[in-house]
């Protein structure tokens, strides 16, 4: 061996007594070892077999309270009720057969449907409680708890459990709860939560859900061999979630609802003056407690693929061509531009010749000779084909933009959707031709390419009335309590750069539409104070020529100091005048507190028109 | 070339201990994991072949004169730290910590290979650096630092457990070479008045580790928990124990990481006081065994080496012992070669792969 250093016999002896001291080291601490072992086993053991045995220790969890959820002036529109929950502990069952029958003559409970899921639930821990029914009638609880004696492994447990008082209200809105998936648990977004939790899924609720949530807390109870409980142990309270306001008025929102039923559709209002939206609809719609009660797979496909897809908050996620509607940025954009004056007149015959096809105008007899005040008034498509082609596509997706078209309003819900306003890049980019003057044309009339959301057509016109400011739509008022409401202060994203006269043309146009004669609004009219606004009947896009057009209106009131901006929408309703108008007339004198009873000729026209629904 | 002596000296004594240890630890692994109607759980089997795989690698630690080793200790140091750095940048983050480097078919631990790593080098500082005199604190600078880099890069992770246990067995070897008195005075009165410092760096559930261990009432639902329900496992096992899948706590789940961390209470409620104490024979018998290599091993480099995997052993066990009845806090050290763990298996082997190779060479100068 080259490396054997070969130790001295002084090394080795000194090694050695070194090592023994190191043996004795070695069997002191063992010692300790046993007599610890003896102390706890033996000495002690009897106390801690009675503790193992006789008297289990269960631990709990605590459903913690969650946030309840007002209206701009403190209505509850979502809070907790208490709900007796049936649980089964597998291992405390003495005799499966006789509990499953049992169970089903006191309370008619299916045997096979608890037999799957005690046998899927207790898969990893048998002493998991598993839920077999939730939210017992007080018949049913009063049964089981008469019984309970009877029922080993069965035991109640009382825990909130999500309310929506008004049912299918602003269901897209508020969203909805439901039970947390494997992929969220893994996702490490939901650190509070544990399987078989309920998580906000969709709306304020799976937007807020940290807040909302809460904490859970844990009780540690000391149970029978039954599992029946003996007494509480201890005990970490939870912490109950934040509550939070929103800025929807519920009468409002009620009404908006009830304009929808049985159409497809959205309706958004909003106050101009800050972006806080005052009600938001979506048709159709569903009753968001069917989730808490757990919904089966069926029922669910039914929901998620059901016709006009009832799930999709349109208010926001719905894109649609805004039709006449978009004549409005198409009016500030000539104006600004200069390629325009108030009075300069256009002929209308019917149609405008563009290459080698007609572009018609809505009315086919012709407008004969328009200004721009009369082509808002009266909707002239010929006038802004003139003025598109004027303008070009690039200088109206400029303005389009400017106005809070095209890009999301940043809302705090998700998905959102941005809409498109197209311009000459945009289409080299996304189809690699270039853009056809054609094409400007149409989408002078809000047709062809051009998508807005509902939202984004509600803050158009509120730009246009409260001096150019572009908002970002709130609809939170606060969260905690009260006063943090000055946290948050309406949130100015830009302002239009535009001239003062530039927007009061447009605005006096906007008024015309509805109180002037000749104009396409006049179904909006509220006789108490000056509604203006603007209507769109636009095309579907898709295969289906038949399909019929969507009608749109937008409208705000009072013109000279704006509290109220609606949009509305309803899918296929064909005309904007007739379909979309009305209601949104009847949302503005609801809000402004204007009675019914006194209604005008015009007026009454509008109403008729909404009883029929 | 092959020597027959070697085969002849095959160390029998030593196989037969870890095998009836990895047996035990089977036997209990299937307990800890049982559910009923559900087979061989995924564990036991994951053990199993960890196990095949460990004692191959402890056959073949034994193939080659372990003064290889010598001239490997700086290579493998700087192996060891730039896996340490690497699980810095690319770990696996698990419950909050980033111990675990994915290697694709398991996670490896290279806190436990560090182990290994230090020993080794601290063998090769001592053997080449004078004889068994008194060291002052000046003379070892170097082991000191050696010492303080791995351990700094586990602190990090955050394992406090795993760098305390690398610290320890350092310690242990610094001291069986023995330093001065003085210096083992200066030495001991700095780390008391560092403690403060480390305080000041301990993450909240550490702190809560350590006031819990001092009063586990004070919490019962949180970290006292486990030392609690540990004990009621430990200490209702009584004489002879509940029987083999038989322990309620066991099958309750009262205790968290019953495979792992708390593998011996389960041991405990179910075969005893005969059965905790026949383990801890076991487990004594084999430091015992060790020792005795250590002192007939002919080289200096071998009987430190012997030393240092030794104080792994012995450490691992008490320490992870002691916290299971509630004579330490809760650190996360398992109960070496018994509870489930690759990485912990692997190292172990390969620590005891030396231990054999050294006991096989020990009449190579004779």
């Amino acid at each position: 061996m080259k490396r054997s250093s070969g130790f001295d016999q002084i090394s080795i002896e000194t090694l050695n007594r070194r090592l023994w001291f190191v043996t004795i080291f070695v069997f002191v601490v063992f010692s300790l070892l046993f007599m610890r072992l003896w102390f706890l086993q033996i000495i002690n053991g009897r106390s801690y077999k009675e503790q193992s045995e006789n008297n289990r220790i269960h631990r709990q969890k605590i459903t913690p309270f969650r946030g309840v959820i007002y209206d701009r002036n403190g209505e509850i529109l979502a809070s907790n009720l208490p709900s007796f929950n049936l649980y089964i502990i597998p291992e405390d069952i003495q005799d499966r057969e006789l509990l499953l029958r049992d169970l089903k003559v006191l309370i008619g409970l299916d045997a096979e449907e608890v037999r799957g899921k005690l046998k899927k639930e207790s898969k990893t821990n048998s002493f998991e409680p598993v839920l077999v029914k939730k939210n017992l009638t007080w018949e049913e609880m009063a049964k089981i708890e008469t019984h309970l004696f009877n029922l080993p492994g069965a035991s109640l447990q009382p825990e909130p459990q999500r309310n929506y008082i008004y049912g299918d209200f602003a269901s897209h809105l508020i969203g909805y709860l439901g039970e947390i998936s494997e992929k969220e648990l893994e996702s490490n977004q939901y650190p509070n939560s544990a399987s078989g939790d309920y998580i906000g899924k969709f709306g304020i609720e799976g937007k807020w859900q940290k807040e909302l949530s809460g904490i859970s807390g844990k009780r540690q109870i000391e149970v029978d061999a039954a599992g029946r409980q003996l007494q509480v142990i201890s005990q970490d309270s939870s912490v109950s979630g934040r509550n939070i306001a929103l800025t929807i008025d519920r009468k409002l929102q009620a009404s908006a609802d009830a304009m929808l039923k049985d159409k497809s559709g959205a309706i958004v209002a909003m106050d101009p003056n800050n972006g806080e939206i005052l009600a938001m609809s979506s048709s159709p719609s569903f009753d968001p407690n069917i989730f808490i009660m757990g919904i089966d797979k069926t029922e669910m496909k039914k929901l998620t693929s059901g016709k006009d897809s009832p799930f999709q908050n349109k208010a926001i996620s719905g894109q649609y061509m805004p039709g006449s509607v978009f004549k409005i940025v198409m009016a500030i954009a000539g104006l600004e531009e200069g390629v325009i004056t108030p009075d300069d007149a256009v002929s209308c015959t019917g149609a405008y010749d563009f290459g080698n096809r007609p572009f018609k105008c809505w009315n086919k007899k012709g407008h004969g000779s328009v200004n721009l005040h009369r082509a808002i008034r009266e909707s002239c498509d010929v006038y802004f084909y003139k003025l598109g082609r004027k303008l070009g596509i690039d200088r109206i997706a400029y303005y389009a933009r400017m106005c809070g078209l095209g890009v999301k309003t940043g809302i705090e819900l998700d998905s959102e959707k941005s809409g498109l306003i197209p311009d000459s890049a945009w289409k080299l980019k996304r189809y690699g031709v270039s853009w056809q003057a054609g094409e400007t044309l149409s989408c002078s009339i809000g047709q062809s390419y051009v998508q807005v959301t509902p939202l984004q057509a509600a803050r158009l016109i509120s730009v246009v009335f409260n001096g150019g400011k572009v908002y970002q739509p709130k609809i939170v008022r606060w969260v905690g309590d009260k006063n943090n409401e000055s946290q948050s202060k309406p949130l100015l994203q830009g302002e239009l750069q535009v001239k003062r006269s530039t927007l009061e043309e447009v605005k006096r146009g906007l008024i015309a539409v509805v109180n002037e004669a000749g104009g396409t609004g006049g179904r909006a009219r509220v006789r108490q104070t000056i509604v203006a606004g603007k209507t769109g009947t636009a095309q579907v896009a898709g295969l289906d020529k038949k399909m019929k057009d969507n009608a749109w209106f937008v409208g705000i009131a009072p013109a000279e100091n704006p509290k109220i901006a609606v949009a509305v929408i309803i899918e296929r309703g064909e005309h904007g005048g007739s379909a979309a108008g009305p209601l949104a007339g009847d949302l503005i004198r609801q809000y402004l507190g204007f009675a019914e009873e006194i209604k005008t000729s015009a007026d009454q026209d509008a109403t008729e028109t909404v009883e029929e629904h | 070339m092959f020597d027959r002596r070697l085969l002849q000296n095959f160390d029998w004594v030593l196989l037969v201990l870890l095998v009836l240890i990895a047996t035990l630890s089977l036997v209990n692994q299937y307990s800890a994991t049982f559910v009923k109607d559900a087979g061989w759980s995924r564990i036991f089997i994951k053990q199993f072949y960890w196990y095949l795989i460990g004692f191959s690698i402890l056959v073949l630690m034994t193939t080659f004169d372990y003064h290889a080793l010598e001239r490997l200790s700086w290579p493998l140091y700087i192996f060891v730290i730039f896996m340490l750095l690497l699980v810095m940048i690319m770990g696996k983050i698990s419950s909050g910590s980033q111990r675990w480097l994915n290697l694709g078919i398991f996670n490896f631990q290279p806190s436990e290979l560090a182990k290994i790593s230090i020993v080794i080098i601290l063998s090769q500082f001592f053997s080449s650096h004078g004889e068994y005199a008194d060291y002052r604190l000046r003379d070892l600078w170097q082991p000191f630092l050696l010492i303080l880099l791995p351990c700094l890069l586990i602190v990090e992770q955050p394992d406090l457990g795993s760098a305390l246990m690398l610290g320890i067995i350092a310690f242990t070897i610094i001291i069986i070479m023995k330093i001065r008195w003085t210096s083992l005075i200066i030495l001991a009165g700095t780390i008391l008045s560092s403690v403060p410092l480390v305080w000041v760096t301990l993450k909240d559930y550490q702190k809560k580790r350590i006031f819990t261990f001092l009063n586990p009432e004070s919490d019962p639902l949180g970290a006292g928990y486990h030392i609690i329900q540990s004990k009621i496992a430990i200490g209702s096992g009584l004489l002879s124990g509940k029987g083999f899948l038989k322990g309620t706590q066991t099958r309750l789940h009262f205790l968290p990481e019953q495979h792992t961390d708390f593998a011996f209470s389960v041991w405990s409620e179910e075969w005893g006081f005969f059965g905790s104490v026949f383990l801890l024979i076991v487990y004594l018998f084999l430091i015992l065994w060790c020792i005795n290599i250590a002192k007939n091993s002919k080289d200096k480099f071998g009987s430190i080496l012997a030393i240092g995997i030794t104080a792994t052993i012995f450490w691992q066990v008490v320490i992870n012992v002691g916290m299971t009845i509630g004579l330490m806090p809760v650190v996360g050290i398992p109960l070496v070669l018994f509870s489930y763990g690759g990485s912990s298996i692997l190292s172990t082997m390969i620590g005891m792969g030396i231990l054999m190779n050294i006991s096989m060479r020990r009449f190579m100068f004779q």
